[in-house]
């Protein structure tokens, strides 16, 4: 059995499907913070069998939850301060999202103007189905 | 006043389309009357690929308002031809003209543009996407035509999978009560999931048949649609299919008295021309709709009123 510390003041990303936690350090731009992250993956779980975690010392106002929500809504979110927990967070998923996707129409005016912000808007909640904002082209939520 | 913008024909409710639709056919009644509406003001008819019908529409739909029309046909005559992103262009023409009417080849650019200009944008049509004004021209020829939008079947042919005119449609039509939907085409030209799967969530009737025969005798409204060759990737594919749904007298035999017959042009073999004489052929009538409808719409957005 692995130790990891305590954090002083951040984020303890639990119940991560398994694997899944380096597409969620580099969702969440982690390689960009300058910040102790621990990568905790296949952990032992009663209720997922493994699972990964993810442990992030930084200042609790410099994460965006609308991307973690979008990866993964399931994920709890333990937010520590002064070494102890003081929230969980409820994950739902985010109305919008901007630039976590790209859209593969190739017919999409997002293929031609480089500029353009590569917007989806929830459009299903239940089957967890995002549109391109311009085209609509269905991306679901499930094939991350 | 905030500015209004059609990209999508779910941008008016459907009192606003009634009442759209009441000014399209006092238009229709008394053109006189609106002679001179839009005088002093200019349609900016930005088509960055080839339209007959749509560009003609609404240039006449501008000239019959005794408006001005200024514009392209083609990207190869814009500054798209150097570089120049959607953004940038209606700013610019936003200095030039007082309502802009864009058809794309990329799906959502006309959104693009309504985000940054200073007068209305109206989609003209953004790749395999939508097409509102041929919408609108669709609703006003069945309101006018049949007395009614709602309570009746209605079957799309062709190509469904490809053909925006049919997905703007569908989308408009279910916000009217009691309209069954049959959708015949063959299984590489299916309507898109996300049609039905819309349908299926808002609990509306369709049925996706293969064979024309099957449904005819069913049809209160036949909308027929072309297999465009632009849609495709490849010529071979185009050329399999192309001829699969032909509408002809021994076809129409087998439809009700009273049904009529859309398309919304233009029409390749689809429909033998022996049809055209048939008085359930109203395609033609609802070309003219298109620029009534369109009349109406300039007026709505331009915030115009005619006593």
């Amino acid at each position: 059995m692995l130790n990891v510390g305590k954090i002083e003041e951040g984020f303890v990303l639990d119940h991560i499907e398994a694997g899944k936690s380096l597409s969620i350090y580099h969702h969440l731009q982690l390689d960009k913070l300058d910040c102790m992250v621990a990568i905790i993956k296949n952990a032992r779980s009663n209720k997922m069998g493994k699972k990964d975690i993810l442990k992030v010392e930084c200042d609790i106002n410099t994460l965006d939850l609308d991307v973690l929500a979008f990866i993964d809504h399931n994920i709890t979110v333990n937010v520590i301060k002064d070494g102890k927990l003081v929230d969980k967070k409820e994950l739902t998923l985010p109305k919008e999202i901007k630039n976590i996707i790209k859209c593969k129409n190739p017919r999409c005016i997002t293929s031609i103007e480089q500029e353009l912000p590569h917007i989806f808007v929830l459009a299903d909640e239940k089957a967890e189905v995002y549109r391109c904002k311009y085209c609509e082209e269905k991306f679901n939520n499930h094939l991350l | 006043m905030q500015i209004r913008h059609l990209m999508n024909p779910l941008d008016f409710t459907t009192k606003e389309l009634d009442d759209l639709f009441d000014l399209a056919n006092d238009i229709e009644k008394c053109p006189a009357k609106y002679a001179h509406a839009c005088e002093g003001r200019k349609l900016a008819s930005c088509f960055y690929e080839p339209s007959t019908r749509t560009r003609l529409s609404f240039e006449s739909a501008m000239l019959g308002l005794g408006g001005q029309v200024l514009g392209f046909s083609d990207a190869a005559c814009s500054s798209a031809s150097k570089g120049e992103s959607v953004s940038d262009t209606i700013r610019v023409i936003s200095c030039f003209a007082d309502i802009c009417a864009m058809r794309h080849p990329k799906e959502g650019a006309p959104m693009v543009a309504a985000g940054k200009s200073t007068i209305p944008v109206i989609n003209a049509g953004d790749g395999g996407h939508q097409h509102p004004t041929q919408t609108l021209t669709d609703l006003l020829t069945i309101r006018s035509l049949k007395g009614r939008l709602g309570s009746f079947t209605i079957g799309l042919c062709g190509d469904l999978k490809f053909g925006r005119t049919v997905h703007s449609l569908i989308n408009a039509l279910v916000r009217y009560p009691n309209i069954h939907f049959i959708f015949i085409s063959p299984p590489e030209l299916k309507v898109p999931d996300y049609i039905t799967d819309m349908l299926r969530e808002k609990e509306i009737a369709y049925d996706e048949v293969i064979r024309l025969e099957e449904c005819m005798p069913d049809l209160d409204l036949l909308y027929m649609t072309r297999v465009q060759r632009e849609r495709f990737f490849n010529e071979e594919d185009y050329v399999r299919l192309k001829d699969f749904y032909i509408l002809n007298k021994t076809k129409l035999a087998l439809a009700k008295d009273d049904m009529l017959i859309l398309h919304p042009l233009p029409r390749v073999n689809e429909i033998s021309v022996e049809v055209d004489e048939d008085p359930r052929a109203v395609y033609f009538k609802q070309v003219q709709y298109g620029v009534y409808v369109r009349m109406a719409l300039i007026l709505t957005l331009l915030g115009i009123t005619v006593s």
